[in-house]
């Protein structure tokens, strides 16, 4: 606890009633706190918004400017049915990995809620989003707001022209591949078109011109056709399908690929918020909790202020355990809030555990570990380096098997000395993208035959496929334009054919 | 760092608008299948709302890549109570879809049940009138609500200042004062006296005199300190809009239960008399149903056993409208009541009554009525009851209509007329 107030220190406007001012005053006193931690953000603006925008935001993946399409209506009527029949609440904030980054404030909260919005989303989810290397590898936070104002007026001109239902139905088969549109890893820089023709020209012509005389009089060569034949297209597996499908796919119009493209740039975008629930969200949390807890030090907040903050804190890094009937998964808050807190306690008060676990962060300085984790991690590789047995005591974690060869369920690895480094390898994995989604993956595409795309599932603990997973194929059937083949290959390396969708040439150009 | 806070609270509200009408259009099946079962469940006279609708939520899945259930699965959770490594546990029954038991599933928020949602009054309408193959201008006409009556409705303790209630308000005021006061007052009261008292048996007794003059001045003040008016107190006179048609309606519901007339046909009539219940909320300020539903003999019931029951036997329709004929002399005298009828059977009636039916509608009931609507529902042949009432055609198309009806699209023709009147 402080000493009383000092005289000096003025208190932040107390109450529950907001006003314009009142939020002001905190922003500027949490942002003076953030900066004295070193947190770097991007500017920031708070916009004020009223319940029912709130649930447009949710339909809208919380983006100001979207296109429109059915499946935002039906998003925003799900959630309008569940929040009046008082089955939820909202969502306290929305942030927009922009720059400025967007914070959006509910009009109906109170005013300590409000400011631990600012505190949570205006400084943490803004640095994090700034200084994250895969934010700033995938996403350009200055110009997406310009690309969805794009996006938005391409798909409008494209329904002008071309008829909404059209526009429809080829947007619902590109959402259909959204979580498989997306590069896991970057790729070289790729040469603009001009310049990559350019030296095709230049090559072609230098070949040619070695090649001229000697071949002249050879008679051609029928074997080397089926050599090329044999080659598979795309040489490698592509694991992007929307970005093969724009590239390749042979009947799509420009209008068509641009959508692809749009969709696909979008899923993209969102793509890192996926990979960093845990770091991300623990991040906020660790800073609202940390600098209001200091304005509340500095004698600056109410005891009132603190006890409906803390209230609220309190619930939201709630964890239910396995038997709960609230159990539904480890809540991301949760965790990510004790690992952060917990980094903080082994580089200023190590256990002899700790020194043994993390020499190299026990006893360093908390604020630049902080940083060097948070820019340099995703949720897999966060856990896998810093979780520490403390915390999987304090969690409880146990990790169990499920596998449909054997009756029971077995008990793999507990909170104890033999169980910690499986526990965390194993929780490390299911935050793991690439295990959570089925990898599936293009692998051949019929040039000389019927044109016929396969895809391979590359079965992953022999996991099976959804039966949905046949809806998908059709659109993707759809999208290509020809006969497409689902072949699955398990970790034998042999390969079983799934399923194959006949699409129907030309049919849509109707 | 200057903030920059952005109001949007009153900008363009319902930016889903769209998105939200085309998902409706999108499923229109299936949502229209829904709007007609929750027709079915609803009375006539309450068509008038929007409701919560629920469709297949397999319908409108989006589909993606996942991994189903089977296969291997390992998965850390948290609040260990009871396991050591290596201990083996039965599989849970129910745990979300059988092995695979990820918590995963759950985290998605969807249930696989009904995919409920809430449509406005517009939307609703709209999908009835839809079905009913209602002309555009009709469905604008019956959607609408022209005009409004603002009434009293009490009063509230927030509104305008012009519409402060100053006689409730300072009744209040004087309530809280005496509530509030009441202690002090009779505390000043009893010091008083002992004032009174002391100046009297001994005037000498300074100290105590002033003791008690002290403590009359502290309840003269907290008296004082009792806001004559406070916020608390305000009354506003408060006043609710509603719809102001303009006058009173009367609308029979004829309806033949014999055994011939199945679920179906009473489906079809049902949308009938809401058809017709709907036309004449708009034009009428009140409006009173009577449902009539006859055999051999007529009874007048509510609208739960109306559309339920359902008798055996043969049918005489000529009795309900007898009892039609007869409840308008005793209760709807026809200067004060506009009076609508609306009859619906399958045709078949007992040989010798139909023309007694033609008689008694040519002489009395067409007279009394504005408007009588007729419908068969059949698609066999047209039977003598048929044949007796379009001999009434030429003589009162202006208040008669009748259609025979195999489909609720075809009902729609018979209230054109009336509708037309009031284009």
């Amino acid at each position: 606890m402080p000493g009383p107030p000092d005289q000096l220190v003025q208190q932040l406007p107390s109450g529950s009633e907001w006003t314009i001012d009142a939020i002001t005053a905190y922003d500027e006193a949490i942002g003076r706190v953030a900066a004295s931690y070193g947190l770097d953000c991007y500017k920031h603006q708070v916009e004020i918004i009223s319940s029912e925008q709130m649930m447009d935001a949710y339909a809208a993946i919380g983006m100001p400017v979207y296109y429109h399409h059915w499946s935002f209506g039906k998003h925003f009527l799900a959630t309008e049915n569940r929040y009046k029949r008082g089955q939820m609440g909202l969502a306290y904030e929305i942030v927009i990995n922009s720059d400025p980054c967007i914070a959006y404030l509910m009009d109906e909260n109170t005013l300590p809620m409000q400011a631990l919005v600012i505190a949570h989303a205006a400084y943490g989810h803004n640095s994090f989003f700034k200084g994250n290397h895969l934010f700033r590898q995938w996403t350009d936070a200055s110009a997406i707001i310009d690309y969805l104002v794009f996006a938005k007026r391409h798909i409008a001109q494209c329904e002008e022209r071309y008829g909404m239902e059209t526009v429809e139905r080829f947007l619902d088969a590109c959402h259909a591949l959204v979580n498989v549109g997306v590069d896991r890893y970057k790729h070289a820089a790729r040469m603009s078109l001009e310049q990559e023709s350019q030296l095709q020209k230049q090559r072609e012509e230098y070949l040619q011109a070695q090649v001229n005389d000697i071949w002249r009089t050879l008679p051609p060569r029928p074997e080397a056709d089926v050599a090329t034949q044999e080659k598979r297209f795309p040489e490698e597996p592509e694991e992007n399908l929307l970005y093969f499908i724009e590239k390749n796919a042979p009947l799509l119009e420009p209008w068509q690929r641009e959508v692809v493209r749009i969709v696909r740039k979008i899923g993209q975008y969102f793509y890192p918020q996926r990979q960093t629930q845990v770091m991300n969200e623990g991040w906020a949390t660790f800073w609202h909790y940390t600098l209001l807890n200091t304005l509340y030090d500095e004698g600056r907040l109410n005891d009132g202020f603190m006890l409906e903050f803390l209230q609220t804190h309190t619930n939201v890094v709630y964890q239910p355990p396995y038997n709960s009937r609230y159990y539904s998964g480890i809540n991301v808050y949760a965790l990510g809030f004790a690992m952060w807190r917990d980094i903080r306690r082994i580089c200023e008060e190590p256990t002899a555990e700790d020194i043994e676990w993390f020499p190299d962060i026990a006893n360093s300085d908390w604020r630049k570990t902080f940083d060097f984790a948070m820019q340099n991690f995703k949720d897999e590789s966060f856990i896998a380096q810093y979780l520490s047995p403390k915390l999987m005591r304090e969690f409880r974690f146990f990790s169990l098997l499920d596998d449909d060869s054997r009756d029971k369920l077995q008990v793999q690895a507990i909170h104890d000395a033999s169980g910690y480094h499986a526990v965390r390898h194993q929780l490390a994995e299911q935050y793991d993208l690439g295990s959570r989604e089925p990898n599936i993956q293009v692998w051949n595409v019929d040039r000389r035959g019927d044109r016929a795309l396969t895809l391979r599932h590359f079965a992953y603990q022999k996991r099976p496929l959804e039966e949905e997973c046949a809806k998908v194929l059709d659109h993707v059937a759809f999208l290509w334009g020809f006969n497409v083949r689902l072949e699955s290959q398990n970790a034998q390396g042999v390969v079983t054919f799934l399923d194959q969708r006949n699409s129907e040439k030309f049919t849509r150009e109707n | 760092m200057s903030l920059y806070i952005v109001d949007r609270r009153f900008d363009s509200k319902h930016k889903s608008s769209i998105n939200r009408s085309r998902f409706i259009k999108r499923f229109k099946g299936q949502i229209r299948k829904a709007v007609a079962d929750a027709i079915n469940r609803r009375g006539v006279r309450d068509l008038d709302d929007g409701d919560k609708i629920g469709i297949p939520s397999k319908d409108i899945t989006e589909p993606q890549f996942q991994h189903g259930a089977g296969g291997v699965w390992e998965v850390v959770r948290p609040g260990n109570d009871r396991f050591n490594s290596g201990d083996q546990i039965d599989r849970p029954l129910n745990d979300g879809g059988g092995p695979g038991g990820r918590g995963k599933a759950s985290n998605e928020g969807e249930s696989l049940d009904d995919f409920v949602f809430t449509l406005t009054r517009d939307e609703f309408l709209d999908i009835f009138f839809d079905e009913l193959a209602l002309p555009n201008l009709v469905k604008q006409q019956l959607a609408r609500i022209d005009h409004f009556r603002r009434v009293r409705a009490g009063y509230t303790q927030t509104g305008v200042p012009t519409n402060i209630n100053l006689g409730r308000t300072m009744r209040g005021a004087a309530r809280r004062r005496i509530a509030i006061g009441g202690p002090y007052a009779s505390q000043l009261k009893a010091l008083e006296a002992e004032l009174k008292r002391l100046l009297e048996d001994a005037p000498g007794d300074v100290a105590a005199i002033d003791k008690v003059r002290k403590e009359m001045a502290i309840l003269c003040a907290k008296i004082e300190a009792i806001p004559f008016v406070d916020t608390f107190d305000l009354r506003y006179n408060n006043r609710v809009r509603v719809p102001l048609p303009t006058t009173q309606a009367v609308m029979f519901c004829l309806l033949d239960v014999s055994a011939s007339m199945d679920e179906d046909k009473k489906y079809i009539a049902k949308r009938f008399f809401m058809l017709l219940y709907l036309f004449l909320t708009r034009n009428y300020e009140r409006i009173e149903v009577v449902f009539i539903r006859h055999h051999t003999v007529a009874l007048e019931v509510d609208e739960d056993d109306f559309f339920t029951s359902r008798e055996s036997g043969g049918t005489v329709v000529s009795s309900a409208l007898l009892m039609m004929r007869d409840i308008i002399a005793k209760r709807y005298p026809s200067n004060l009541w506009n009076i609508y009828g609306a009859q619906a059977s399958d045709g078949d009636n007992w040989s010798n009554d139909s023309a007694q039916c033609r008689e008694l509608m040519d002489s009395s009931l067409l007279r009394l009525t504005q408007y009588f609507a007729y419908i068969e529902i059949t698609d066999g042949s047209p039977q003598n009851l048929w044949e007796e009432y379009a001999k009434l055609m030429p003589e009162h198309s202006d208040r008669f209509a009748m259609q025979r009806i195999a489909t609720v699209t075809d009902i729609y023709p018979v209230f054109r007329d009336l509708f037309k009147k009031r284009l």
